[in-house]
């Protein structure tokens, strides 16, 4: 009822007036009651007796009017906390090891839900987000391949189901005219990109379809970023010049500094260009992939499945049409946020599991402090009762209290978990997507509150639930020496349970670390150590020069960085890079028919390079020659294959002294086999083994056909072996080979022990935190069975000093609590082994060459566990020893 | 003065007070005088048992306050009747005449 809820309200919040009234209310009567008194005729001090008698004390009345009134729990709420408070602050050391532990605890969740919301709960910040869907194209073996420009456009075309679609790939654009020249990551884009992303220009004006076509005017999209580093962000930057790769383009727009959109391979950039500028003369082909993917935005009211059904229809009709190309060629498209963020969920959960597990921990150790408390407390609790107190009513105090806990637990968590995610994020591997949008919104702060106070109801439910069972007068009896059986129980199944939890994650986390040092110890089929990868352009005005030139400029650059002290190798890498970035051409052996359709000849990675890059990498040569300076523009072509291919496609045979048909860029070269080297894990080390596409050549750089060559100049790659470490070689580089020219950018320089180190960023990551948890359950457990055995020492010291009195060794005391401890640590050792064994095939995603129920793993973290355990107990036990049995028996 | 008294059962107190209040508003000394001479001086309302119930049936909302000034130019809380208290009052009426006539019909005949 209203009237109820208003007059509680008042009493709560207006409190000062209502005491007022019901005091001017009650005086009003009395005064009255004088006044008659008076006039039937008595004198005043009789009459003021008298009525005093009458009324019967103010303060009852007035208690009775404000329970008429009622009282919110919120009144009573105010009263239990107040007493926690006091409470807490009687045993400052239990409140801040409570406080501190939870706080660790909940500051870790906090941090980790907050990240899990950013990535996986949050709706993506785009508008309609559940429109956006990924594009590629479909292979027979391949479901996410790229796709090719002039398919991109019949699918625009054709396609019934997406209001929009758009295809992107990454460049890099060599900057001339501004500044240094300088490499500039950058974006070939279709115009529908930005606007089915919602993005708006923050100056200028976005692509146009006229942008679209060919021989439209080069024009150029920049990011804030830029902006600001190249024109200090002056206003009418719409129209000033850009030269990449010697082009000029014109600015049109600049996209906002808060797209920041990571996706494959599509990552933020500084230039955006519409696809039609590249200079590719595949760009147009039908079979080559070039590495377009798309994004699309389903009509409204369209599902994904009716588009994928139409997209069929439009692929089958292509490869009706072009049954040469596409034949088998499909279009898969998957939900945008799938595609971002599919990768990481399964890694996100198992952590944000284990750190669930590390606050039940936490919990447990708490619960297990007040349930000691708890026992300490009975006197205080029997007195309280004896003065009215009802169970329910000590049950809501002991509540109260540890909620005000977990509350304390909860605030400063959350401080820790917006400082501490800050910190994850920077160790985070940059692979992380959605990093930029994680932070502590509404939904954080809710997950903080709920667990926080679940987890002071957790932990406040077990002296509680124990006290509702207790005889409490007993307890005052007893002066709080009562040492039920029950009671050690309670104690018993906490320390066990911590020891399963910890268990779990003590696997989880040895299982990482298994995973890690096999991955370390995989040999990547090339020697990592001393070799610095990195990009160089060459003079843009080459890429209008003849092949000779560009042939000249290459052998230049190639003596100029073998010149460089410190360099013992070097080659110039185009195609694939061991675990950068990969590229394939297709091939079919001598003798054979050429297949009809590309999709019927074979994939290889192919690596297009200087004779001395097996040196570099120091890949092992298995039979023959690697290629030599003599494979050159005038020598008929050669080219190296890795075991792979040679096992593949020569069971039986050497290949050596066999010939491939190879389809580099749009012709065909046809070229001996010279040799054949050792395979390299080119799709990192946990994963390419599993890959389909492992087969590798290797192909003379000079030997490059004529057409191909012209597009080398920007965007060619390098390697160099280094005699020992050389720091700063890096630097060197980028000298010499801008004393050799001005308008030469070296760019992305980076060791190739770096490059794999990357490449297993997410588990090291991973094992670093989960190793973290497990260390801190580690922690917590330990100092929860040394509690729960120092408690029960205590308890039964008159016991021991009993024993001891009748003739009991120290030994035999040691050995009794010991035992104690042992057979709480091999229960919950047992009870941990069989939840592990359960809960690690979570992570089979994350392993690599272990078994999610590795035996060793389990054993060694189980022995090694209940050694801690052991160790944990030893210290009372020895304390236990020490007593002096006539003390221990004159005590108490 | 002191005046025979008889306990009050449950409930009973709130009905007389509707009742009082029913014809107009007054404060809280008022309605005790007036349900003393009402009933002949038989009932006597206690203040330990009138207040709390004011304020309890104004929690429920049968009864609403303000402040006026009563006869002796005093600053005193008046009382007053609302139309839920008022539909309540007839209800509580009729099934207190049924029970006080079964009552009475019952130990007529015993």
């Amino acid at each position: 009822m209203l009237s109820d809820l208003f007059i509680r309200l008042r009493g709560l919040f207006q409190r000062k007036a209502v005491e007022g009234e019901l005091d001017e209310e009650m005086r009003f009567h009395y005064d009255q009651l004088v006044e008659k008194l008076l006039q039937s005729g008595l004198p005043v001090t009789e009459a003021h007796r008298r009525a005093s008698l009458e009324f019967g004390g103010f303060e009852q009345v007035k208690e009775e009017c404000r329970d008429a009134r009622g009282t919110l729990f919120l009144e009573t709420l105010l009263q239990d906390i107040r007493y926690s408070l006091r409470m807490l602050r009687k045993s400052p050391g239990f409140a801040v090891v409570a406080t501190l532990t939870l706080t660790l605890a909940i500051g870790a969740n906090t941090a980790l839900f907050s990240v899990v919301n950013g990535v996986l709960l949050n709706p993506l910040p785009y508008p309609h987000p559940e429109q956006l869907v990924t594009i590629h194209e479909s292979k027979p073996n391949f479901d996410t391949g790229s796709i090719s420009y002039p398919n991109f456009l019949d699918w625009q075309k054709d396609n019934r189901t997406l209001s929009s679609m758009a295809v992107a790939r990454s460049f890099s654009f060599s900057l001339t005219g501004l500044g240094q020249a300088e490499s500039v990551p950058a974006q070939f884009v279709t115009s529908d990109f930005f606007p089915i992303l919602g993005v708006k220009p923050v100056a200028g004006r976005l692509f146009l379809r006229a942008d679209d076509q060919i021989g439209a005017a080069p024009v150029a999209l920049i990011s804030a970023g830029f902006w600001k580093r190249k024109f200090g962000s002056v206003p009418d930057v719409v129209g000033k010049n850009l030269t990449l790769n010697g082009m000029d383009y014109s600015v049109i727009g600049v996209i906002p500094s808060e797209f920041d959109l990571s996706l494959g391979a599509f990552s933020p950039s500084d230039i955006y260009v519409p696809v039609v500028q590249w200079n590719n003369n595949l760009l147009f082909s039908r079979g080559a992939g070039l590495g377009f993917h798309g994004v699309g935005r389903l009509r409204p009211g369209t599902t994904i499945e009716q588009a994928r059904t139409d997209l069929a229809r439009v692929t089958q009709n292509l490869a009706a049409a072009y049954p040469d190309v596409n034949k088998g060629v499909g279009a898969s498209l998957i939900p945008f946020k799938k595609s971002m963020v599919g990768g990481v969920e399964t890694f996100l959960l198992v952590l944000l599991c284990s750190v669930g597990f590390v606050l039940l921990i936490a919990c447990v150790n708490i619960a297990n402090l007040l349930l000691a408390r708890s026992s300490g407390r009975s006197r205080e609790f029997a007195v309280r009762t004896a003065l009215g107190a009802g169970k329910s009513r000590l049950i809501r105090q002991l509540m109260t209290e540890s909620v005000l806990l977990g509350v304390a637990g909860g605030t400063l968590g959350l401080l820790l978990a917006k400082w501490g995610t800050r910190v994850a994020l920077n160790a985070l591997p940059a692979t992380l997507p959605r990093a930029g949008e994680i932070g502590i919104d509404f939904r954080v702060l809710l997950f903080t509150g709920a667990i926080a106070l679940l987890a002071g109801i957790l932990f406040g439910l077990v002296p509680a639930v124990k006290i509702s069972r207790t005889n409490l007068q007993a307890g005052l009896k007893e002066g709080g020496r009562a040492a039920s059986a029950s009671r050690h129980r309670a104690h018993g199944v906490l320390a066990v349970a911590e020891i399963a939890l910890t268990l779990v994650l003590l696997i989880g986390a040895g299982l990482m670390v298994r995973s890690l040092i096999r991955l370390w110890n995989v040999d990547p089929g090339f020697n990592p150590r001393n070799v610095l990868t990195f990009g160089v352009s060459l003079s843009p005005s080459l890429l209008k020069s003849n092949p000779a030139a560009i042939r000249a400029a290459f052998r230049e650059v190639n003596a100029a960085i073998n010149a460089t002290p410190g360099v013992q190798s070097t080659s110039m890498s185009w195609g694939a890079i061991p675990m950068g970035g990969d590229d394939e051409w297709l091939f079919w052996l001598e003798g054979q028919a050429k297949p009809s359709t590309r999709n019927e000849m074979n994939w290889a990675i192919e690596y297009v390079v200087d004779p001395d890059y097996l040196k570099v990498m120091e890949i092992p040569l298995r039979s023959g020659r690697f290629l030599t300076a003599q494979d050159d523009e005038r020598s008929s072509p050669v080219v190296v294959v890795d075991d792979v291919l040679a096992h593949e496609y020569f069971p039986k045979e050497s290949p050596v002294g066999k010939h491939l048909f190879l389809e580099t860029g749009d012709r065909t070269v046809l070229a001996e086999i010279v040799g054949v080297v050792g395979h390299v894990k080119q799709w990192g080390l946990d994963t390419d083994d599993t890959q389909p596409l492992r087969a590798q050549l290797y192909f003379s750089f000079m030997q490059l056909p004529d057409p191909v060559m012209a597009l080398a100049p920007v965007g060619m790659g390098a390697v160099l072996r280094t005699r020992g470490p050389v720091p700063g070689i890096y630097d060197s580089i980028r000298h010499t080979l801008q004393q050799l020219n001005s308008q030469e950018v070296v760019y992305g320089g980076q060791t190739m022990e770096e490059v794999i180190s990357a490449s297993i960023a997410s588990q090291r990551f991973s094992m670093i935190l989960l190793g973290s948890f497990a260390g801190l359950a580690l922690l917590l457990s330990s100092m929860g069975i040394y509690g729960v055995i120092s408690y029960l020492v205590g308890q039964q010291t008159r016991e021991i000093g009993i024993r001891m009195a009748l003739g009991a060794q120290r030994s035999d005391v040691l050995r009794m609590v010991l035992g104690k401890g042992a057979f709480m640590a091999l229960l919950g050792a047992a009870i941990g082994l069989a939840a592990a064994f359960g809960l690690t095939r979570l992570m089979v995603g994350m392993l690599y060459g272990v078994s999610a129920t590795d035996p060793v793993t389990f054993v060694l973290v189980a022995l090694l566990l209940m050694g801690i355990a052991l160790a944990a107990c030893y210290f009372p036990a020895r304390r236990a020893t020490k007593v002096d049995p006539v003390i221990a028996l004159r005590y108490e | 003065m002191p005046a025979p008294r008889i306990d009050l059962p449950q409930g009973t107190l709130d009905l007389l007070i509707l009742r009082t209040l029913a014809l107009e508003s007054m404060h809280g000394w008022a309605i005790s005088e007036r349900i003393h001479q009402v009933s002949s001086k038989v009932l006597q309302v206690q203040q330990g048992s009138l207040y709390p119930a004011l304020h309890r049936l104004e929690r429920r909302g049968w009864i609403k306050a303000h402040w006026g000034t009563s006869e002796n130019n005093r600053r005193a809380k008046y009382y007053e009747l609302t139309k839920t208290g008022r539909q309540h009052l007839e209800a509580e009426q009729d099934d207190w005449k049924k029970l006080a006539g079964a009552v009475a019909r019952v130990l007529g005949t015993a």
